[in-house]
């Protein structure tokens, strides 16, 4: 069974030393060594920052603050946290705190009405399956289906899929990060999942993956 | 908990998150297996949500806009600045260059205005004391002016009046040489030389006068 968090986890921690290293040393006064130490991590601080915005300008803008924040708090930082997680949730809390400032009237239902919808979810029926090889993400074309098919998710499920799929937060971090309950995110990061395995496979009906090396007459799921 | 043997396809898909995360107990994971051994349908909906969690999951699923990294690192040396003050910012070596640098321009600046403020050069002999002037020698004073000359100068103020005395004394009485024609004991300011008499275009009036210093000098 796969589990992307305990790969992610894996080469966070052979780099684990150098990044402890510097952190130190910023919170010692290197500020120039500050963007080595969050350079591995701004691709997922930017998709972290898109997931709540959804406009990449806003969302690059809100990255950049974000990361400006986590300089300013270095020295408030503790090695008991990843510091890829305490990123992230300055990221979250910095996106958060943009969206309900952008915004005149927000509107959410009662979490809990809604997870007794959401655990309704059906997936659709596919006979066939099969794997699809992690091959296939080095074209472009299958990476932007991937990420429209996301972009089309309800923005409670994408939030929840990102920070937990995507970002590798854990369930209690994922929670934390967006002030919600554990059950919340479980339920959510379910429908999440089975909305794109849905999504994904009609694609592959309609030919996303056809240049794919898939014996002839099987599909991927 | 659901039942080894109860489970169906509704729970399955109910749990089908907390299996592929791994966060089901050994029981319902036995039973879920089991499940899929025999159902088509669950046994796709699981290789499609693990297709979705590996995909996403890929750093490759990661992409930043062009000129991102080289927008964020200017954006970052720009407001490290803002956050913490020039003085944290900055290295320890050059923290203490600042005022270093401001100390030695206030010295500079001190220099500069002693110079031409405080000490300014004699552009006029008159401000100037004499120097070796014989103590002895016989001078003319008189009154209405505090200038001592040699006999025979034509710019004693008060020919009525002259009185001879020695050049000691007219200077203990707080009298100072002609500048004309004692003018080889003068110290002038311009020239930065003791005695050096001045050309003869020193002024329009020394040239009017077309004085001879030579010959009443004693």
């Amino acid at each position: 069974m796969s589990e992307p968090s305990v790969v992610s986890t894996n080469s966070e921690q052979a780099g684990g030393t150098r990044e402890q290293e510097l952190i130190l040393s910023v919170q010692r006064g290197q500020n120039e060594l500050f963007y080595e130490l969050v350079r591995p991590y701004e691709k997922r601080v930017y998709a972290a920052a898109l997931a709540i915005l959804r406009n990449e300008h806003d969302a690059e803008d809100a990255a950049q603050e974000a990361m400006l924040k986590a300089f300013a708090n270095i020295r408030q930082f503790r090695a008991e946290a990843r510091f890829s997680t305490w990123l992230i949730q300055i990221t979250v809390n910095e996106a958060l705190m943009r969206r309900r400032r952008g915004r005149t009237v927000v509107m959410e239902g009662i979490d809990d009405r809604r997870i007794a919808e959401e655990s309704d979810y059906k997936p659709r029926e596919f006979a066939d399956w099969r794997e699809i090889p992690s091959e296939a993400l080095e074209r472009k074309e299958v990476r932007q289906r991937l990420a429209d098919a996301l972009r089309t998710l309800d923005r409670k499920y994408r939030e929840v899929f990102v920070l937990r799929d995507m970002e590798h937060l854990n369930i209690q971090e994922t929670a934390e990060a967006l002030g919600i309950s554990v059950a919340s995110v479980k339920t959510r990061l379910l429908r999440a999942r089975l909305m794109l395995r849905d999504l994904l496979a009609a694609g592959w009906e309609q030919g996303w993956f056809s240049r794919l090396p898939f014996e002839k007459g099987t599909k991927p799921w | 908990m659901v039942g080894r043997e109860s489970v169906n396809c509704e729970q399955v898909w109910s749990e089908i998150s907390n299996y592929v995360d791994g966060d089901v107990d050994a029981a319902l994971r036995a039973s879920m297996d089991e499940h899929f051994h025999s159902c088509k349908r669950c046994a796709s909906v699981l290789a499609g949500t693990q297709n979705v969690v590996r995909l996403y999951g890929d750093e490759r699923m990661l992409e930043v806009p062009a000129g991102f990294s080289r927008r964020l690192e200017k954006r970052l040396a720009q407001g490290s600045i803002g956050f913490l003050g020039i003085g944290e910012r900055w290295s320890s070596w050059s923290a203490w260059l600042v005022p270093v640098a401001a100390l030695a321009l206030f010295a500079g600046g001190l220099k500069l205005a002693d110079k031409f403020i405080f000490n300014p050069p004699a552009k006029s002999i008159l401000s100037a004391p004499g120097h070796d002037i014989p103590p002895d020698m016989q001078v003319v004073i008189s009154d209405g002016s505090k200038v001592f000359h040699v006999a025979g100068c034509p710019f004693i103020h008060d020919k009525a009046t002259e009185r001879t005395i020695t050049a000691k004394d007219a200077m203990q009485d707080g009298y100072v040489p002609c500048t004309r024609c004692l003018r080889q004991y003068l110290k002038t300011g311009v020239s930065g030389k003791r005695g050096i008499v001045a050309s003869d275009n020193d002024s329009d009036d020394e040239q009017d006068e077309k004085v001879s210093i030579g010959s009443i000098t004693p």
